[in-house]
């Protein structure tokens, strides 16, 4: 579905992503781990065309889909959510819900002036897929609340009810998992499953999680400095020669440093 | 209460509520206009005067036309027959800019202060085409009835000293500003383009990554912005009278009523428009004839805190303190 070929992303001297080439295949759950500036967030920025890579290619179902804009992209059926979650935070809940879905007949002055029913009828069924997406999410009791004023789980679950909003094809997590509770991170878990076997949608999910990853991603990728270490299952990887030197590398050398010394 | 006291609340109506609330309206919609370019596209209009110029301009023109023609709208003034005309040209005018400049500018994510320096340039430009059509000079263009309050028969009617004189330009000004301000208000807390106007002003980042079309977004505030600057040009022309360059000196007044309120709410527009109107006008008003009538005497000098030179001095005062003592405006909007 998504292949990436030979992506490379530098920012001045910082080689961010250094020739990243992997597939997503229609329907899974992949996961993408890897430590902290191993270029998992870059990868997806580019991919999600918040900016254009500095070489490689990205291709969506065969089409060449590199450089192009986040809005362009979301009408191909390819959505994001953030790593620091990002809502509209002077609009209610289901209004940040209802913003969602594109070409909607009240968006034009035109339409909302000379045809309001036609408006309203798109508004009308918007508006039911917002009420079950609420329930879906348990949020429906904080629907009306401004969305400023969610709590940091609430707005990871306001980022994956937008998801919801249009039929996406794949859908790019970042750290949707993070600083949310034990019982809020299964009710996300069970959504994105529910999403992934019920709908088709294929994710892509960079996660530190480990336990959260074994339960919903096959494959897992994981990321180094900038490269692709090792693809395989979550067990595959975390057995991985090369995966345990990337996370516990650092530490080791330190170790052996202090050998030397002494 | 006696006659003194009612003499110096009707003193008072006539010569600091009427023009106040008036020329509070005026600034309001022209303040609405700068806030809202400030929130959708980012940056501080300094054209907007001009563009408030250039909307009054075509709708003179247009009333002149009218008026060739015989047409009238009876006791309410030609210009607002042709307000239409003036809306879409001013429309076409914005646009077309947003696609020669500013477009330019977004595609280049560039900074804010790259806008504000590009709108100078439009600014000038602006201001050169009313110049190069209509010329420099003072045009009047207010017809029909003049007064809805005559200042005389008040008199006769209440047998008071004092007169009240409500000019009908004032009544309209009041009127079209309310409804519009409803209107917009409606449009932007209801309707999906308002909504996905307060979302892109927001988190533009987000908003691309929706289903809101930034064109669509940009463009519906231009349209918006310039129904509002022809608006509030027309109105403070019919009220006043219409030259170039005093709309360029409204700028000053329009950008401070904006940022009292809180940059980028329309709210604080509105209340900037008013604040700034009643401190220019409280501030050079001579008080002689009022503390005469209050206190019984009246004083030698005029007892006039400002000359009425100084009117735009104000303005200024009134945005070195806001930005001094709180730099967001009374309603928190953002910092520039």
């Amino acid at each position: 579905m998504i292949r990436v070929e030979n992506l490379v992303k530098h920012f001045g001297g910082v080689k961010a992503v250094n020739g990243v080439s992997l597939t997503i295949e229609e329907g899974t759950i992949t996961g993408l781990i890897g430590p902290n500036g191993a270029g998992k967030t870059t990868l997806f920025n580019c991919i999600a065309g918040a900016f254009p890579p500095t070489g490689g290619d990205i291709y969506l179902d065969g089409e060449r889909i590199t450089g192009l804009k986040p809005h362009e992209l979301f009408s191909r059926g390819l959505l994001r959510t953030f790593q620091i979650a990002h809502e509209f935070s002077t609009l209610t809940v289901r209004d940040n819900l209802m913003m969602v879905p594109g070409e909607q007949p009240g968006e034009s002055l035109w339409n909302a002036c000379v045809f309001p029913t036609r408006a309203h009828t798109r508004e009308k069924e918007i508006s039911d897929r917002v009420d079950d997406i609420v329930d879906f999410l348990n949020i429906k009791h904080v629907e009306h609340e401004l969305a400023g004023n969610l709590s940091g789980g609430q707005k990871k679950l306001l980022e994956l009810g937008r998801t919801m909003m249009v039929d996406a094809k794949i859908v790019f997590l970042d750290e949707v998992g993070a600083g949310v509770n034990r019982t809020l991170l299964n009710t996300i878990g069970d959504a994105i499953v529910r999403l992934n076997q019920e709908r088709g949608y294929t994710f892509c999910m960079i996660e530190h999680d480990m336990a959260f990853i074994s339960r919903l991603c096959d494959p897992v990728i994981v990321m180094a400095e900038g490269e692709v270490l090792a693809t395989g299952t979550a067990e595959e990887v975390q057995q991985d020669e090369g995966v345990i030197e990337a996370y516990l590398g650092g530490g080791r050398k330190v170790a052996k440093n202090t050998d030397a010394a002494s | 209460m006696s006659t003194d006291t009612i003499n110096a609340l009707v003193l008072f109506a006539n010569f600091i509520l009427v023009p106040g609330i008036t020329y509070g309206s005026q600034l309001a919609l022209g303040a609405l206009g700068i806030t809202l370019v400030y929130a959708v596209l980012r940056f501080s209009n300094f054209a907007h005067g001009d563009t408030m110029a250039f909307g009054c301009m075509f709708t003179i023109l247009t009333t002149w036309w009218l008026q060739s023609m015989g047409v009238s709208l009876g006791p309410l003034p030609t210009a607002l027959l042709a307000l239409p005309v003036g809306i879409a040209m001013t429309a076409v005018l914005v646009i077309v800019f947003d696609k020669l400049v500013y477009k330019h500018y977004r595609e280049q994510k560039s900074a804010p202060v790259v806008f504000v320096i590009a709108s100078v340039g439009v600014m000038f430009v602006t201001n050169g085409l009313v110049r190069f059509i209509i010329g420099p000079n003072d045009q009047q263009f207010s017809d029909g009835m003049r007064f809805l309050v005559r200042a005389r028969d008040f008199k006769k009617a209440t047998g008071l000293d004092e007169g009240l004189t409500i000019k009908l330009t004032q009544g309209l000004t009041v009127v079209i500003a309310i409804v519009a301000m409803l209107l917009l208000f409606y449009f932007l807390q209801r309707t999906r383009t308002g909504k996905a106007m307060r979302a892109y002003s927001d988190n533009e980042d987000l908003a691309l990554l929706s289903g809101i079309d930034p064109k669509k977004v940009v463009i519906t505030t231009w349209l918006i912005v310039a129904a509002l600057t022809t608006l509030a040009g027309v109105l403070y022309g019919l009220d006043k009278s219409f030259k170039p360059f005093t709309y360029f000196q409204l700028l000053l007044p329009m950008f401070a009523a904006a940022i009292v309120g809180g940059v980028g709410k329309p709210l604080g527009a509105i209340l900037g428009g008013f604040i700034v109107a009643f401190s220019e006008i409280l501030l050079t008003y001579a008080y002689k004839k009022l503390i005469g009538y209050i206190a019984g005497e009246r004083p030698e000098t005029l007892v006039q805190l400002l000359s009425t030179d100084y009117k735009f001095a104000v303005s200024f005062m009134i945005l070195v303190v806001v930005l001094l003592w709180r730099p967001t405006g009374i309603l928190r909007g953002k910092t520039i």
